[in-house]
């Protein structure tokens, strides 16, 4: 049964911690809870994932964030799968190339790849756009595609996804990566290694430049803190998630 | 009785604006300060800035921020000046009357449309007509010396029509034209008003944050022209705030504590060369 009326209430309402990833669209959910629930408060805070998962085990917050897969002990925690975000590499629209390997990526972010001409395209500087320093996707690309190498200096910085699709929609030079969800019609999402992230790429693992968005509690969840997970993955938590750009549980099949 | 409630009452505002100076001076100094000693000043001012990896250095920002001051001063001195003198001297009544409030009103643009403008006008025809990505020192400066054109203007027009008209009549007097009574006398004589806008605009510069983080590009790396891409101080502090926490957040407030006392020096050189006038 749903904890409708009798929740022990705590003062401080819900605390929630870790992930900065899954911060902004957790708080977008948050928001529309406590809309419907004025009674409950909820506290989100950053930290990152591995402050969250520490976090969880300490109980100085009641739910933990993480948008990595937990590992070795941390393993003991309940897991709420609640979306998988997948990056993008886009380029704009008019750009002739479709894919790229990982090793070109690198080289482009690295600052080693200048021009098109050398990956096959059309003469022209590359104009790389990376997120700011602390940013969880530029984390996520960092983890996922760079590896050892770092992110050039000479790289264009804007501070969201948003204003990173609109400098690439805008400039047929640009490549960046933003939440694969959020790409539009103007810019295009490139193959990684020959696999173009499409939703089917992206169930299969094909594409596997994703991440899973995590809900983790120490203990079986109750009261308040029950009643915001059940929330997230409502119809309508679900449905605000997947606006935002994510691929949802619900996509995903598994609850 | 009236009187004095009233007095008190203009008097507890007055020092709540500046205790509220206080506290923010406070706030930025003690969030910031101990991140430089802990981590030496020679860290703080060397090149690389990457504070996740734990380097802070300012330097390249630093010199972002100069360059497009520079720029903005390139673009605003002489197109502010020049209008400030059409309008204080040469120009008639009427004119003063309509120019002047519309040059003033370029002040109440707020620097997010300023911005925009950049991004959808000026950033393209660059890219298409100069080359490079666009996003560029030339781009802000242009913006930016947009931007000061109104308190370069009404400083310096203030400071000329502020010049005797004696010195006019006398300069008229020994034979010399309209152009050089300005350029030899009225512009010496209006000196510090006309500094002082220059200096003021410039803190105007420096501090600006929303217009040139969508127009600079902020790439970190030092810009070798005009074209390329720039980072400044503020375009760091506002971009990284929202996710930085720990030593990363405190090198942010660091940044600000290092902009606060440049745009604190500015005004009171500013205030300094207007005061010696009077």
């Amino acid at each position: 049964m749903l904890f409708l009326t009798t929740c022990s209430q705590r003062k401080d309402g819900i605390i929630i911690a870790g992930s900065t990833s899954v911060l902004p669209f957790i708080e977008r959910v948050a928001e529309r809870f406590t809309e419907e629930n004025p009674s409950i408060q909820v506290n989100i805070q950053g930290g990152g994932s591995t402050a969250g998962i520490q976090a969880t085990f300490n109980e100085t917050c009641h739910i933990g964030t993480s948008s990595r897969n937990l590992t070795g002990d941390e393993k003991e925690l309940r897991e709420f799968l609640v979306a998988v975000d997948g990056l993008a590499i886009i380029v704009h629209k008019d750009n002739p190339i479709d894919g790229l390997t990982i090793e070109q990526i690198q080289g482009i972010f690295a600052g080693t790849h200048k021009d098109w001409s050398e990956l096959g395209g059309e003469s022209g500087e590359i104009i790389p756009v990376t997120r700011e320093e602390g940013s969880g996707t530029r984390g996520a690309f960092e983890d996922m595609i760079m590896g050892e190498h770092v992110i050039s200096d000479a790289c264009l910085v804007q501070d969201s996804n948003g204003a990173v699709r609109e400098i690439i929609a805008t400039t047929p030079q640009g490549i960046g990566y933003i939440s694969v969800g959020l790409v539009d019609e103007r810019e295009k999402a490139l193959a990684i290694d020959g696999n173009k992230p499409t939703l089917a790429n992206l169930l299969s693992c094909r594409y596997n430049f994703t991440r899973p968005f995590l809900l983790l509690l120490l203990e079986e969840p109750t009261g308040e803190v029950k009643k915001f997970i059940e929330f997230v993955l409502s119809e309508k938590g679900q449905d605000i998630l997947k606006s935002d750009g994510l691929i949802s549980a619900t996509e995903i099949g598994k609850y | 009785m009236k009187d004095k409630i009233a007095e008190k009452l203009l008097l507890f505002i007055a020092f709540s604006a500046i205790g509220s100076l206080l506290l923010i001076t406070f706030f930025i100094f003690q969030q910031g300060i101990p991140l430089i000693f802990k981590i030496g000043l020679g860290n703080f001012f060397s090149m690389h800035w990457s504070p996740t990896r734990g380097q802070f250095g300012i330097l390249s920002m630093i010199i972002g921020s100069l360059m497009v001051t520079v720029g903005a001063l390139i673009v605003g001195i002489p197109f502010g000046l020049a209008c400030a003198i059409y309008l204080a001297e040469f120009s008639s009544k009427m004119v003063q009357k309509t120019l002047k409030p519309i040059i003033e009103l370029l002040a109440g643009i707020p620097s997010v449309v300023y911005g925009f403008i950049g991004i959808v006008i000026l950033v393209p025809f660059i890219r298409i007509h100069f080359g490079g990505p666009g996003f560029s020192v030339l781009a802000s400066s242009i913006i930016l010396g947009i931007m000061i054109l109104p308190t370069i203007v009404s400083i310096s027009y203030d400071s000329l029509i502020a010049v005797p008209n004696t010195y006019r009549e006398g300069s008229y007097a020994l034979g010399a034209t309209k152009w050089q009574t300005v350029v030899k006398l009225l512009i010496p004589a209006a000196r510090s008003g006309i500094v002082a806008g220059i200096i003021l605009g410039m803190g105007r510069a420096i501090g600006e944050t929303m217009a040139v983080i969508m127009i600079a590009g902020n790439a970190l790396k030092i810009p070798h022209s005009m074209l390329d891409s720039v980072r400044t101080l503020t375009s760091t502090i506002a971009l990284e705030l929202g996710y930085a926490t720990g030593d990363h957040r405190a090198a942010l407030f660091a940044c600000g504590a290092f902009l606060f006392i440049i745009i604190i020096t500015l005004n009171i050189i500013a205030i300094r060369i207007t005061g010696r006038r009077e």
